[in-house]
């Protein structure tokens, strides 16, 4: 083991989450779930989620009705794309206030 | 035999890879890395050299991911596996797994030698490539796996002149416990993939299809679509490779069944990569996929006659 | 227990002792004979280790990042273009901070072409970070590789002993091996203080950025250049480690005391002679025959040149008349590389002895004891008169 008064510097890493910083700030256009065409929101029981399948953030839960954690979301579309009733819209962040949001 | 099919419903929700890293907008490796450390689980070592996952796992002192990772030099991932192998072996450790993660120049170039000598001397890991067809961290040039005619950044006027490297053929040809072709846009299949190869002993290599929306000048939402085009359109087939035997993987199995496929133009033209391609290149790449795809029918039809009539 | 065999056997049985974990090598002359020796060692089940038998010594030092980085205490040896082909894991492995010792077993570099000794592989991978130790015969081999560990471990930066292909490698010499009981009395089991696992799950070697970042808890942590200044100044204080670790190894094994270089009749000497490995051993005669033709000469055999002692070698040297450092590498386009190491220990020395350098015995070029007599003699003489500074023994030949 080492010798007590060194230091020995090295770049060990341990994990956090945003390391990039809130990644949501990427974001140009924001998913915006439609719960009345969601298939498990929609029938009240675990169906679908593909939407937190296919997420590369892993910022979709996966949930009755599925929340976005838009802290991260980098608002790829992905989720909207894949969602198979299309009950996903990619909106303009532009559109939005702020105030619920980053 | 067959495994538990995972689904979307009873696979795990805990996460591994933390949100906030620094994966590009849409990134195919961010979903293989995701879906693949559900599979891998906590008491894994993972061995990564640079890469676009080096960077997705974030700047000292912080890291995305919640398992262990050693960074190691570009052309040495199979032998450091190796060596992280050998250390748990001296230390009477059989369940850790380690599982080295790689790019594809990682993999078919610089790193290819010290693959090729792991896997011949048996080594006891799983190694996987996710394969964006080129150099993406530093700016998207051209490697050993980057499609005929890509444009790359090096490439950038007529595309590349020279064909891929079959690296899974590659990596057949030395006879590991096992091979396998994964695509991003099947998360399911590279799951369960994972689980099946970490089942077995020796080194097992899997070889994953990764959409890359900056790399492949796309839209960012149409990642995972592209990444199935090209599986459905037969350019990119998913199979496993297990004492010595080849067997397609379901989302291409089910194309033996369809007397045509979708054209590849479907999935050159979703991607500005492709369009130095001309007319009658995407006409001869069409040619070798029908050529190729005939030849899995013609293997199809002899051994389902070698079964006999009653399969 | 006295035995009579090869410096590659003798650092082999080194290796034993340590009790290495893992080993990783890729055959090259003229350290074939130390790894085929391990893996019969390891083969006929006489050594509890693990033999990684690789296909580059890329791939070599690789193994050993990997079993190091994951607290397995790991070996490996090379010469010549095998080192060279190391060269960006060995500045890894001491970036990473990872204890581990390779044998170098030196010879000539190509091009072109030459199996042959000298110092050039590893003098010419002196900034890499690794600790280098340079043993003149078969029990300083052995000792060194099971110091080398303890000192390893201790600073946590890797340590390269290096001996000479053929001269040390090849030939035949008596030498005491200790016990195992007492070896491990003296080297405690390896911990590496990171483990990879899944008990406390780290990322090792994350790209750093040139200046500190806060953790997750918001802790300040220091960026690339805090990494490289601590690795430096930690590199320093391995001197007085290394010499604490001696005198440990000297109560318990009984032999010791010359950690970072032995003297030979430099007491009152007014010219000393430097040199490494081998070479030292030769010129100790020499000495002998210089002090019986009334030229008060001593020696300086340098054992450590990686960190390098320039306290020491000033405290030595400062006052004598004059140094001569012998050596099989330099720096092309300026000098050989102990003198000129050698040369700025002493600048900022009141007095400062003229340095003269000779180069020789480059891939293999022999000399004789003649050679230093008449290389020693000529400085002696012609004093600080001028003459080629490095001169060349046996150009020509």
């Amino acid at each position: 083991m080492p010798t007590e008064n060194l230091r020995v510097l090295t770049s060990a890493s341990y994990a956090g989450p945003g390391d990039a910083g809130r990644t949501g700030s990427w974001r140009v256009l924001r998913p915006v779930i439609d719960y009345t065409k969601c298939a498990p929101a929609k029938t009240g029981k675990p169906a679908c989620f593909f939407c937190w399948l296919y997420c590369p953030d892993s910022v979709v839960s996966k949930t009755l009705q599925p929340q976005i954690n838009l802290e991260y979301c980098k608002g790829c579309g992905i989720c909207a794309e894949e969602c198979p009733p299309k009950a996903i819209t990619m909106v303009e962040e532009s559109k939005f206030s702020g105030a619920d949001d980053r | 035999m067959e495994e538990k099919k995972t689904t979307v419903l009873n696979l795990t929700d805990e996460e591994f890879v933390y949100p906030g890293n620094r994966a590009c907008t849409g990134c195919g490796l961010n979903i293989l890395y995701r879906i693949g450390l559900k599979a891998i689980g906590r008491d894994a070592i993972l061995v990564v050299p640079p890469s676009c996952l080096t960077v997705m796992q974030g700047l000292y002192p912080i890291t995305s991911t919640q398992l262990s990772v050693l960074n190691v030099t570009f052309a040495s991932t199979a032998a450091a596996a190796s060596g992280v192998k050998a250390a748990l072996r001296a230390q009477k450790n059989d369940h850790t797994q380690v599982v080295a993660w790689a790019g594809d120049g990682g993999t078919a170039d610089i790193g290819i030698q010290a693959l090729s000598g792991a896997i011949e001397r048996g080594e006891d890991f799983l190694y996987i490539c996710y394969d964006n067809e080129g150099y993406m961290n530093t700016g998207v040039q051209r490697s050993g796996t980057t499609p005929q005619g890509a444009l790359t950044a090096n490439t950038s006027i007529n595309g590349k002149r020279e064909r891929s490297k079959d690296v899974p053929a590659i990596v057949a040809a030395h006879s590991p416990a096992y091979v396998a072709t994964c695509s991003a846009a099947y998360p399911m299949d590279f799951h369960d993939k994972i689980k099946k190869a970490l089942s077995l002993k020796g080194l097992k290599y899997i070889h994953a299809h990764t959409p890359c929306p900056p790399g492949w000048a796309m839209e960012e939402r149409m990642a995972v679509a592209i990444g199935r085009l090209a599986v459905s359109t037969g350019i990119y087939v998913l199979y496993e490779i297990e004492g010595g035997e080849m067997r397609l993987s379901e989302p291409s199995a089910k194309l033996l069944g369809k007397k045509k496929l979708p054209p590849v133009s479907e999935y050159l033209e979703a991607q500005g990569r492709f369009k130095a391609l001309g007319k009658e290149a995407v006409e001869k790449l069409q040619q070798e996929v029908d050529a190729k795809w005939a030849a899995y029918r013609r293997q199809h039809d002899v051994a389902l006659a070698a079964r006999g009539p009653q399969s | 227990m006295f035995v009579f065999e090869s410096g590659n056997v003798a650092a082999a049985t080194g290796v034993r002792l340590a009790r290495v974990q893992v080993i990783a090598a890729y055959p090259i002359t003229p350290q074939t004979p130390l790894t085929e020796k391990l893996s019969e060692y390891v083969d006929s089940g006489s050594f509890d280790a693990e033999y990684v038998a690789v296909e580059s010594e890329h791939s070599a030092l690789a193994v050993c990042i990997g079993a190091s980085s994951t607290s397995a205490r790991t070996f490996t040896a090379t010469s010549a273009n095998g080192l060279l082909y190391m060269a960006e894991q060995l500045h890894w492995t001491a970036g990473a901070r990872l204890p581990m010792v390779m044998c170098v077993v030196n010879r000539a570099v190509g091009a072109p072409f030459n199996i042959w000794n000298d110092h050039q592989d590893s003098i010419s991978q002196r900034d890499t970070g690794w600790i280098q130790i340079y043993a003149k015969d078969h029990q300083e081999i052995l000792d060194t590789v099971i110091k080398a560990y303890r000192l390893s471990e201790e600073v946590c930066i890797p340590v390269m002993v290096c001996y000479d292909g053929y001269y040390l490698s090849h030939t035949y010499m008596p030498y005491d091996v200790p016990d195992q009981v007492a070896v491990d009395a003296f080297l405690p089991p390896y911990e590496y203080r990171h483990t990879l696992g899944p008990n406390n799950p780290t990322s090792l070697n994350t790209v750093t950025l040139p200046g500190g970042r806060p953790d997750i808890h918001g802790e300040f942590a220091p960026g690339y250049m805090e990494l490289r200044h601590n690795l430096h100044m930690e590199m320093k204080q391995a001197i007085d480690i290394y010499t604490r670790i001696d005198g440990e190894f000297a109560e318990i094994i009984g032999r010791g005391g010359n950690p970072i270089a032995e003297k030979h009749l430099c007491d009152d000497a007014e010219y000393v002679a430097v040199a490494l490995g081998s070479m030292a051993n030769q010129i100790k005669d020499v000495v002998v025959r210089l002090r019986d033709d009334g030229l008060k000469v001593g020696l300086l055999a340098l054992s450590l040149y990686r960190p390098f002692p320039s306290e020491f070698l000033a405290a030595e040297l400062a006052d004598r008349k004059g140094v001569i450092v012998f050596e099989k590498a330099l720096s092309f386009g300026h000098s050989g590389t102990v003198c000129a190491d050698l040369q700025a220990a002493l600048y900022p020395c009141a007095s400062r002895p003229p340095v003269w350098n000779y180069i020789l015995g480059l891939g293999g070029r022999s000399y004789q004891s003649a050679d230093f007599y008449d290389a020693i003699r000529d400085c002696v003489e012609r004093g600080s008169a001028k003459f080629d500074n490095p001169g060349w023994i046996g150009l020509g030949r």
